[in-house]
């Protein structure tokens, strides 16, 4: 069964130890949830497994396949899709065309069509809204229209970045609860990074816990979310 | 009423050039997100070599031909070197690259050719037609301007808005990382982006130089109202770009046929202010961003 497994990752920015000797794996059909405080080091997790930065040590392997030394588009071709912080549609595009870009280098014209259709029926305000701008969306679609491009290429792997921020409770809960069903349903491997401890807890099979770049818990999700002394010093509720 | 017709022929006649060297700003901009202040200087240099293409013994067509293929190869040559070292940083960086560029390559052209004019032909004959009884204003030459400008018109809208290499393109250009998390290969694009606003640049030269004929600074005047026109009509829009030309070429054509030549620039500067006070994203730009 192939996993996604790091290895003694370090990352840093010039003096910036962002990531100390990181390690862990994240299996299929699961999310494992990466949590820590602001600046802990998640999204240069996710950065140096798709290789928008580079490691200093450290392995990442996917498939029998070592993604460190591969440049970014391979890896993403590979079945690696990342959805950055901060909602990053291209907001000169319109949805469909947010859409098509995320399909282009898995199928070939003619599939696109059904394959994009999935993605609206998964998210039916995005199909309400597909000659739209994407500049002109709320902060709960874009999220939508980012993970759906992510999606329309049908990965292997999704490697999400705070998802839920800024939405309300119910887009979250939505939102998770589609995650949790499309893990199960396409055996899909997630990392996800969240400060909503709770709410990604919930959906979780692992937890791994950031401080100061360095992996301090890497437990089961239930076994985190029932530790209370845990959650206090790490989590903060 | 012939004195108004013959004017707003020639405003068009005029407008559509100024097209041209729109239609190649907004190219650039919308695949790299920069714009090339050389671009002109690029299209002039290219020109020299057309025209010496021409005095080997080669007809017109060949040296159009190798004008354009020249381009490319220029402005691909110019984003692997000069630009795609500044990748990752600031725009600014660039833009400011190109400005140095275009002062270069007029050095350049003046001292290998020197400043002396010389005549560069046109495909078709430029004298106006009489069409019954009255003489129009309007040539053989200026229809094939016509064409072919609607032509790059008409190319790039299909580039951008019909084929997966123009949606890469746009992506590569507004956001470089992202278009790489979706499997793009940027530089590449990049590279393409420029031979192909080069070409188009190259397309525009050949079409003032019979009427201005070469010198080493003969693409200045028209860059800059060619920059005028790609404000009005908004950089990120083709036929933006078609319009703003043609409401360039008529105001310079009203203002210099009503109100003497020397107001002409006046009547530029007047139409770029106007319109950014009207709507100042450009007359065709989508709508301004929202942020989120
Ligand atoms: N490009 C960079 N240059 C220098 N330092 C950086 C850079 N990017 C991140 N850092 C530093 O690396 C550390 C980890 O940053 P990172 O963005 O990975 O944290 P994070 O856990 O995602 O935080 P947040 O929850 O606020 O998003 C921080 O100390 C940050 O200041
Ligand atoms: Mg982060």
């Amino acid at each position: 069964m192939p996993v996604l497994e790091i290895e003694d990752l370090s990352v840093s920015y010039g003096a910036v130890h962002a990531l100390t000797d990181v390690s862990f794996s994240a299996a299929e059909g699961e999310v494992t949830a990466v949590l820590g405080a602001n600046g802990a080091g998640k999204t240069t997790l996710l950065r140096a497994i798709t290789g928008l930065v580079r490691p200093r040590k450290g392995t990442v392997r996917y498939d029998g396949e070592q993604l460190e030394k591969m440049s970014v588009e391979k890896i993403v071709r590979h079945g690696v899709a990342h959805v950055p912080e901060g909602r990053s549609v291209i907001e000169e595009m319109t949805v469909d065309e947010n859409l098509r870009l995320g399909s282009l280098f898995r199928f070939s014209r003619r599939q696109r069509g059904p394959v994009i259709e999935e993605i609206y029926a998964l998210f039916p305000p995005l199909a309400e809204r597909r000659r739209q701008h994407a500049n002109t969306l709320s902060g709960g679609e874009r999220q939508m229209l980012a993970i759906g491009r992510a999606l329309v290429s049908r990965p292997k792997v999704l490697l999400l970045d705070e998802p839920s921020l800024g939405l309300a409770p119910i887009v979250t809960a939505r939102l998770m609860a589609v995650l949790r069903d499309l893990t199960q349903a396409s055996n899909l491997i997630v990392v996800l990074v969240e400060q909503n401890a709770r709410s990604s807890l919930s959906i979780a099979q692992k937890a791994v816990v950031i401080n100061l770049g360095r992996v301090v818990v890497c437990e089961d999700a239930a076994k985190v979310a029932g530790d209370s002394e845990l959650r206090h010093h790490y989590l903060g509720y | 009423m012939q004195f108004f017709l013959n004017i707003t022929l020639g405003g068009i006649a005029t407008g559509m050039i100024v097209a041209a060297v729109a239609l190649g700003l907004v190219l650039i901009f919308r695949a790299t997100n920069i714009v090339n202040f050389a671009q002109g200087a690029m299209a002039m240099m290219t020109t020299y070599i057309a025209y010496a293409v021409l005095h080997q013994g080669s007809g017109y067509w060949l040296a159009f031909v190798a004008a354009l293929a020249t381009g490319l190869l220029f402005g691909a040559l110019t984003q692997v070197v000069l630009i795609r070292p500044l990748q990752g940083k600031s725009p600014l960086n660039a833009i400011i690259v190109t400005f140095g560029f275009l002062i270069f390559l007029e050095g350049v052209a003046g001292a290998i050719w020197g400043s002396q004019t010389r005549t560069y032909p046109a495909p078709f004959s430029e004298a106006g037609q009489k069409i019954g009884n009255t003489q129009i204003a309007f040539s053989p030459f200026d229809v094939f301007v016509v064409l072919a400008v609607l032509a790059l018109m008409i190319l790039m809208l299909v580039l951008f808005r019909g084929t997966d290499l123009g949606l890469r393109m746009r992506a590569v250009a507004f956001a470089p990382e992202t278009a790489r998390l979706l499997g793009v290969r940027v530089r590449p694009l990049l590279t393409l982006g420029w031979a192909l606003s080069a070409a188009a640049g190259v397309l525009a030269a050949l079409l003032v130089v019979p009427t201005s004929s070469l010198t080493p600074n003969f693409m200045d005047v028209i860059l800059i109202y060619g920059f005028t026109a790609a404000v009005v009509g908004g950089l990120d829009s083709p036929v933006g770009a078609l319009v703003g030309g043609l409401a360039t070429g008529l105001s310079l054509a009203y203002v210099g046929g009503y109100l003497g030549g020397s107001l002409e620039p006046m009547a530029a500067l007047a139409l770029v202010i106007v319109s950014l006070m009207i709507r100042p994203e450009g007359l065709f730009a989508r709508p301004a961003p929202r942020r989120v």
